[in-house]
């Protein structure tokens, strides 16, 4: 069975980058998939996959992450200005983040639009 | 980390800290060749290799450093120590190297060799003046580590320069690349074959502003 945890921006937008990894990891530790509301900044991101080096051994493998951009494609010098505006109010938290243990999600795939998991499970009935 | 490690890697850090001198990394995620352009180069301008090669993921798996480096192209000269590292991941499978071939025993060090080698590249991104992000233009680019690498090299305002490689493969899109990095100069080389290595040591040149 596959467990998908909500993780709201206002529960880690207080917490530093230590702080915010450590409580990423200890989900994904779970064999939980997180649905990250907003994205993470560069240097969370590599402290986060550091984090995760640190961690591995025989059972846990790593983890696998994407993310889907909410924000406007549209080039207009108008809505640009919204874009940067809305994203100096909101910080990081437009779009979704999706982090899961690499033991249940063996890839993902961005469309740019849509995001498709591909598990174990889907890859084994591939095969068949 | 032990206390040898940390003094170890000081050293090794002070070593670069003589002035005038340019740290040049090579930086991407596993298998995209970063080891076969940093043999390219040495080759070219050492007569000697830098490290070795394998279709197995994560053969580099501690950081390599060739010193004094100096690249002629059109009456210019750039001098650099160029500094190949471990590629970066977010998960490491030692089940994967035994498919590959490797005794249990042997992928399981080569998989905890590996893990450092993640944490140590990350860890000297901070230590560069310049770096080549080497990319498989087979490969989807928008991976998380791709993205990860080039967020982190414009949050310390590193000149970045993104090599599409393995352009000599029939699946590579340079393109593909240079659409999804479009703020970046995309270089499409193939590091094995020597196509358009003139090419890059000219884009080495702009990234260093020379």
């Amino acid at each position: 069975m596959l467990t998908l945890q909500f993780v709201p921006h206002s529960e880690i937008a207080n917490l530093n980058s230590e702080k915010k990894v450590q409580k990423l990891l200890k989900i994904v530790r779970e064999e939980k998939i997180i649905l990250l509301e907003g994205k993470l900044y560069s240097n969370e991101k590599s402290d986060l996959i550091r984090k995760t080096m640190e961690q591995i051994d025989d059972k846990f493998k790593g983890i696998e992450i994407e993310e889907l951009d909410t924000e406007s494609k549209d080039k207009a010098f108008f809505n640009k200005v919204r874009t940067i505006f809305i994203n100096f109010i909101l910080g990081n938290r437009r779009g979704l983040t999706i982090i899961g243990p690499a033991t249940i999600i063996k890839e993902i795939k961005k469309d740019p639009d849509k995001i498709q998991l591909f598990t174990e499970e889907i890859r084994k009935k591939k095969k068949k | 980390m032990g206390l040898f490690d940390g003094f170890l890697k000081k050293f090794l850090k002070n070593l670069f800290k003589k002035k005038g001198q340019i740290k040049l990394g090579i930086y991407g995620p596993p298998n995209g060749g970063k080891t076969t352009l940093a043999n390219k180069i040495t080759m070219d301008w050492l007569g000697e290799e830098m490290g070795s090669v394998s279709p197995i993921a994560h053969e580099t798996r501690e950081i390599q450093i060739k010193e004094q480096i100096t690249v002629k192209s059109k009456g210019k000269e750039l001098t650099f120590n160029l500094v190949d590292t471990p590629g970066i991941a977010t998960k490491i499978d030692y089940e994967e190297f035994i498919k590959a071939g490797l005794e249990e025993k042997e992928a399981k060090t080569r998989a905890k060799e590996a893990t450092k080698g993640v944490i140590d590249s990350i860890k000297w991104l901070d230590d560069m003046d310049a770096v080549v992000v080497v990319l498989d233009s087979t490969k989807d680019p928008y991976s998380q580590v791709n993205i990860t690498i080039i967020g982190n090299l414009e949050a310390r305002k590193i000149p970045v320069l993104i090599v599409a490689n393995k352009i000599d493969l029939k699946k590579s899109d340079v393109k593909k690349v240079q659409a999804a990095f479009p703020q970046y100069d995309v270089i499409g080389i193939s590091a094995k074959v020597g196509t358009n290595i003139d090419g890059f040591y000219e884009a080495l040149f702009k990234l260093t502003n020379r």
